[in-house]
């Protein structure tokens, strides 16, 4: 009795410990993270000049965007091959854990070398206005970039004249992907409209076919549908206005959009609360649905993932009425105050704003270089096509992945936008957009 | 005089040893500290100091955190007052997350005692195979929540998982996804009242945290001598009788502890919901844990997430505080 008593009590005990261990597993590997930064900070100090270590601190750890990382790496100890390079990638939660590392260092005064973070109001409103970064316009004039980066993508990453990062690839947010099979079946045309979207979801409705794939477990898929159809109400410069606070948020044209974006989540999938954007990709990819709005990240999980072929199983068009925009997110790198070796620093974003570096980044991490110049044979077909478009839209910042406000609104918004998404309620989403944005 | 009160000083000894342990009030408290409590006292003062810093330390730092304007990059420790608790109590999300964390807790918390004393009075009839049940039962313990949280969501997901069986029947319950709230009533700016979509999350945490109560009972079911049920059976009582009037009062400290331990767990829980459904539509499944995370770490509200995490603090201790008391009396 006594034995079978003390045999489950260990049992416990070795459960319990168990438990707790991959908790205190979980924090060692944070000590080791710091231990060997602090190690290399110290060789970093014992050479003198020259030699040092730059630290590259990201979230790129998925497919693809890794091998883009490290091609990128590869090139730049190719050219200097004096300088370590400490590849500082954080996974996991599309980047916040990341932030979240990013957060504390930068307040405790202990900055990367250089860091991911999107270009506009994430870099602009954050890293910049807490005084965090060094100023790049002399960097740029020096490298003769001012004419390499298009106007509004450099705007994107300045504040008060200073520009303040280094763009390394575009991704647009305001792109449908369809499954031409569905498309032709149901006989139905790529919409330019928004009366021609809901046509053509109609129609397929009709033949059972769910219109459109959404799969908002995470807000900002929804999010982004509703930044494109007010994109599309407003146009880009009233889009962009909308951000510098010169049009309300109760201006007619953002409810007129939030009507727009209640309609058009009529036609998605039931069970989207349920599912990520991957998920929601697949039933385009199924065929169960037939259109999907993604930023075109979602292009490498058809051809990659699911194996699809690109204008024969699946096809993209600009979010309707958005047809002469681009919605851009960007990742960018920056130099924040307070590093060691800042020349060094500037060595490497000096290899990532090259032609060179961009072209070596961006074929793998399925994004577009951020350069006009780009070498566009190194490209697939729809890597041509956007950089072609790239080229001759406005570019206007994302919501959802934020660059058109600070993360605090972001977060606030996609609040809203999970609220609206099962209460659709216009005044009330309205109104809870227009009392964040009195903060911003 | 000298040899007196070397004397009297290792008559100390043994008598310290002792009041160092029973705290005795009748007798005055000597202030020489003798040198094995030196020694004690050197073992046991890092990790005092530790506790003290990194524990009660950054307990403090957090509740003045709550109180300051920090929610913004920057950090801003301007006292704000209650600013941030007032922003809270008044905001959609988080009178959603305390309605989640009520319902949550009272379902999860029930269920786990009365499946865990079930199953336990089961396994405790001295059936054959009975190690095997024991082992499937606790099995679903030794995983993490994040695992648990994976297999539920496809599990319960409701175009895959139970609902093709369920097909049959022509039953298609919408589970996590259910934006209904069963029996609601406006209350503040929500609609309070049973979230259906909670019932999915409730059935993955039962099903992970059943085996540790049916451990702890059969645990305690042992501890009860034979002697006892032969005694009440001499004197007449039906075996239903004997679980009511004997067993069950004597299994009331196991409740106890049962209830501390799953309240801690269910109002403290962020892991589970995180891997298997995120906030939900509507914020049905959202819990405390989930937006102090979002806010913080997402919106940079440091102030607003350090709130949270003291209002937490604030319902476990609701919990925790008068069991320590009771353990207090009762060992004293």
């Amino acid at each position: 009795m006594k034995k079978i008593f003390g045999i489950l009590l260990l049992m416990v005990m070795a459960l319990v410990i168990a438990a707790c261990s991959s908790d205190s597993s979980s924090s060692d590997d944070g000590e080791d993270a710091s231990a060997s930064e602090g190690n290399d900070s110290e060789e970093a100090a014992g050479s003198d000049g020259d030699g040092g270590t730059v630290e590259i601190f990201s979230w790129w750890t998925g497919a693809g965007e890794e091998d883009g990382l490290l091609a990128l790496i590869d090139l730049f100890e190719q050219k200097h091959p004096d300088i370590t390079v400490d590849n500082a990638a954080v996974a996991g939660g599309a980047g916040t854990n990341a932030k979240a590392v990013l957060a504390t260092r930068m307040q405790g005064d202990d900055p990367p070398s250089t860091f991911q973070v999107h270009g506009g109001a994430e870099l602009n409103e954050g890293w910049v206005a807490a005084d965090k970064m060094e100023p790049l316009n002399d960097f740029y004039e020096e490298q003769g970039w001012m004419d390499k980066f298009p106007q509004d993508l450099i705007d994107l990453v300045s504040k008060d004249g200073n520009i303040y990062s280094v763009p390394v690839n575009v991704h647009r947010g305001n792109v449908v992907f369809y499954n031409k099979q569905v498309f032709e079946e149901n006989g139905v045309e790529v919409p330019t409209s928004y009366d021609e979207f809901i046509e053509v979801a109609d129609t397929l409705q009709d033949a059972g076919v769910t219109p459109l794939a959404l799969g908002d477990k995470e807000a900002w898929t929804a999010t982004q549908i509703f930044e494109n159809i007010l994109l599309g109400e407003l146009g880009a410069e009233d889009y962009r206005n909308l951000w510098n606070g010169d049009i309300a948020f109760d201006d007619e044209r953002v409810v007129a959009a939030a009507e727009k974006f209640k309609t058009v989540l009529g036609y998605v999938n039931e069970d989207h609360a349920s599912r990520n954007w991957q998920d929601a990709a697949q039933l385009v990819g199924d065929g169960e649905a037939a259109m999907i709005n993604m930023g075109d990240w979602a292009k490498g999980y058809f051809s990659n993932d699911l194996n699809l072929e690109t204008n024969v199983d699946f096809g993209y068009f600009a979010y309707p009425e958005t047809d002469g925009d681009f919605m851009v997110i960007t990742d960018t790198f920056g130099l924040p105050k307070g590093v060691e070796n800042p020349e060094d620093v500037k060595e490497f974003l000096s290899v990532l704003g090259s032609q060179e570096g961009q072209d070596a980044f961006n074929p793998l991490k399925g994004s577009i270089p951020a350069r006009v110049d780009a070498d566009t044979s190194k490209y697939d077909e729809y890597g041509q096509d956007a950089m072609e478009d790239f080229n001759n839209s406005n570019l206007t910042p994302s919501l959802a992945h934020g660059s058109a406000a600070a993360e605090g609104f972001v977060t606030k918004a996609n609040q809203a936008v999970n609220i609206f998404v099962t209460q659709l309620d216009v005044e009330n989403f309205i109104n809870t957009l227009k009392n964040a944005a009195n903060e911003l | 005089m000298a040899e007196q009160a070397v004397k009297g000083e290792e008559h100390d000894y043994t008598e310290r040893n002792k009041t160092a342990v029973q705290a005795d009030p009748g007798k005055k408290p000597r202030r020489k500290i003798s040198k094995d409590q030196w020694v004690a006292l050197g073992f046991l003062a890092p990790s005092f100091i530790l506790v003290l810093i990194f524990v009660y330390g950054f307990i403090g730092w957090t509740g003045w955190v709550s109180v300051s304007n920090w929610n913004t990059l920057v950090p801003d420790f301007s006292f704000a007052g209650l600013k941030n608790y007032i922003y809270l109590f008044n905001d959609y999300r988080f009178q959603a997350d305390l309605r989640n964390t009520v319902f949550f807790t009272i379902l999860f918390i029930g269920l786990v005692i009365v499946m865990g004393l079930g199953l336990s009075i089961l396994i405790d009839q001295k059936l054959k195979g009975e190690s095997i049940f024991r082992n499937i039962f606790l099995f679903p313990m030794a995983l993490s929540f994040v695992v648990t949280g994976v297999v539920w969501q496809w599990l319960l997901n409701p175009s895959t998982g139970y609902n093709q069986f369920l097909a049959v029947f022509g039953i298609q319950p919408k589970w996590y996804t259910d934006t209904n709230i069963l029996a609601g009533f406006e209350w503040g700016s929500i609609e309070f009242g049973l979230p259906v979509a909670i019932i999915a999350v409730v059935i993955a945490a039962v099903w992970q945290m059943t085996g540790f109560s049916l451990a702890m009972y059969l645990a305690g079911l042992r501890g009860i001598p034979d002697e006892l049920r032969e005694a009440a059976r001499m004197d007449g009582a039906s075996e239903l009788q004997i679980y009511k009037k004997v067993i069950l009062p004597m299994l009331m400290p196991i409740t106890v502890s049962v209830v501390i331990i799953m309240a801690h767990i269910s109002l403290k829980i962020f892991d589970l919901i995180y891997a298997m459904t995120g906030s939900g539509a509507n914020f049905v499944t959202d819990v405390p844990g989930v937006y102090m995370f979002e806010t913080t770490f997402r919106g940079n509200y440091y102030a607003n997430g350090a709130a949270i995490a003291i209002i937490m603090l604030l319902l476990v201790a609701v919990f925790i505080v008068p069991y320590l008391l009771t353990n207090r009396r009762s060992g004293n």
